[in-house]
């Protein structure tokens, strides 16, 4: 099974319980706190995980996306499902 | 001050809220001498400690002890330090903290609870936690974490009394609901050096226990993260310990001492600033603790030209100083230490003997 094939458009990503995006200065921009460890996010991913709600299905984030950075969909798709897959394998996202 | 450009932001700031704690773990990482409660550290310290600790770039704090739910104020204490902005971990034995509390400290913004088991076997676990009833209360609390919908890891302690049973514990573990595993070999400071011959596995066993969570990993593969501290006494190189000295980490004690690990005290000569004389960031700073081993230049030979000296850092400094004898050489683990010889004899001396438990 290849990557893609394993998040489907329609799956509502969102972050569990006890998985927070958060910005810290000190530390450089955002961050993503789990248990007992701490993931620095860089800004693509943040603008990902930021809607990353539980509202709204994979396809719309990546329509969102594509539109307001102006960017390729399928280029775009291919960022999201590489995250959310690495994301959900260390049970940091329900999808 | 050019030295603060350079110096790291830490991470994490352990909070042992108090050493009290109703369980006896004879592998107990608490110093023999423990602080007693009337030293405790009072809810608005606290309080002031999380916003400096925000303030240094700290993103997580870990509530523990000790058994934390001893503190009344507990569920206050989680509330400053989220109101502070910090992800909280409650690291708890599930002894002493009530179905009801746990639900208070969920509304209060708790973001994950850790619970210890000692073994999937309930006698056994209730044996080498000291305490009769202790395995039954632990099931019961995972219960409740999973049912209140807050992500739960469990923290299994490995060593000879429960390492042939790896395998059932984690099976245990999945059947808790945990998302998360820790599968912590024994490390030998506290209690735990004083109970190091009964505790100590063989290197076959370490061996096979290696192995084995290697094809755990792979079997649970999504279902639960797990994550395995390596038996250093076996290691070839040492352990980054804390992410290197007075770079990733604090630890506070329940009487306020600030401490760049929990075993730091063992070092002799070594001064301890407190939060009750000073900010955490000053302490942070300048504190003759913290500038003991910071960096690489206290390092002799062989760490001094290492090529690996930015990655372990030396090792430990309280294993450097507890086999060696001395905090500055390389921790004896590591097999280009002279004194390597020590710790293979230290873990061949392994003796059936009793437990000697903190509260007996």
């Amino acid at each position: 099974m290849n990557e893609q094939a394993q998040i489907s458009d329609n799956a509502h990503p969102r972050l569990p319980r006890g998985v927070r995006l958060t910005h810290n200065e000190a530390q450089g921009g955002w961050i993503l706190l789990a248990p007992e460890r701490v993931f620095k996010a860089d800004a693509i991913s943040a603008e990902i995980l930021k809607r990353c709600t539980g509202e709204v299905t994979m396809a719309a984030i990546v329509d969102d996306l594509a539109k307001t950075f102006n960017a390729p969909r399928e280029r775009i798709h291919t960022d999201v499902v590489k995250l959310l897959t690495s994301l959900a394998d260390k049970k940091l996202l329900e999808l | 001050m050019a030295i603060q450009d350079t110096l790291p932001n830490p991470l994490g700031l352990l909070a042992e809220l108090t050493h009290r704690c109703p369980l006896g773990c004879p592998y107990c990482s608490n110093p023999l001498a423990l602080d007693q409660r009337a030293e405790e550290l009072d809810t608005a310290t606290w309080a002031r400690v999380f916003c400096e600790a925000v303030g240094l770039g700290v993103l997580q704090v870990h509530l523990s002890g000790g058994e934390p739910a001893a503190r009344r104020d507990l569920i206050d204490i989680v509330k400053t330090a989220r109101d502070a902005g910090l992800y909280t971990n409650l690291i708890t034995s599930a002894v002493g903290l009530k179905l009801q509390t746990l639900g208070d400290l969920a509304d209060a913004g708790l973001d994950h609870v850790q619970i210890s088991i000692q073994d999937s076997e309930q006698k056994s676990a209730d044996h080498i936690a000291g305490y009769d009833g202790a395995s039954a209360r632990k099931r019961a609390l995972a219960a409740e974490v999973v049912r209140l919908g807050l992500p739960l890891t469990i923290n299994m302690v490995v060593h000879r009394a429960n390492i042939s049973r790896i395998e059932a514990m984690v099976e245990l573990v999945l059947a808790l609901g945990a998302s998360r595993v820790e599968i912590a070999h024994v490390q030998y400071y506290g209690w735990a050096l004083k109970n190091r011959a009964a505790l100590m596995p063989t290197r076959e066993q370490v061996e096979r226990a290696v192995r084995q969570v290697e094809l755990l990993r792979a079997k649970h593969h999504g279902r639960i993260v797990i994550d395995a501290v390596v038996p250093d006494y076996y290691a070839r190189f040492p352990k980054p310990c804390v992410g290197g000295w007075g770079r990733r980490s604090l630890n506070v004690t329940p009487a306020g001492k600030v401490l760049p690990c929990h075993a730091a005290e063992v070092i002799p000569g070594l001064e301890f600033w407190t939060v009750r004389e000073h900010s955490l960031g000053e302490i942070w700073r300048s504190s003759p603790a913290f500038s003991a081993f910071r960096g690489t230049d206290w390092m002799q030979e062989p760490c001094k030209t290492c090529a690996r000296r930015d990655q372990d850092f030396g090792g430990c400094r309280c294993q450097a100083f507890l086999i060696a004898g001395d905090a500055r050489a390389a921790d004896p683990v590591c097999h280009l230490s002279p004194h390597h010889a020590l710790v293979e004899q230290l873990a061949a001396a392994r003796e059936d003997m009793g437990f000697s438990y903190r509260h007996s």
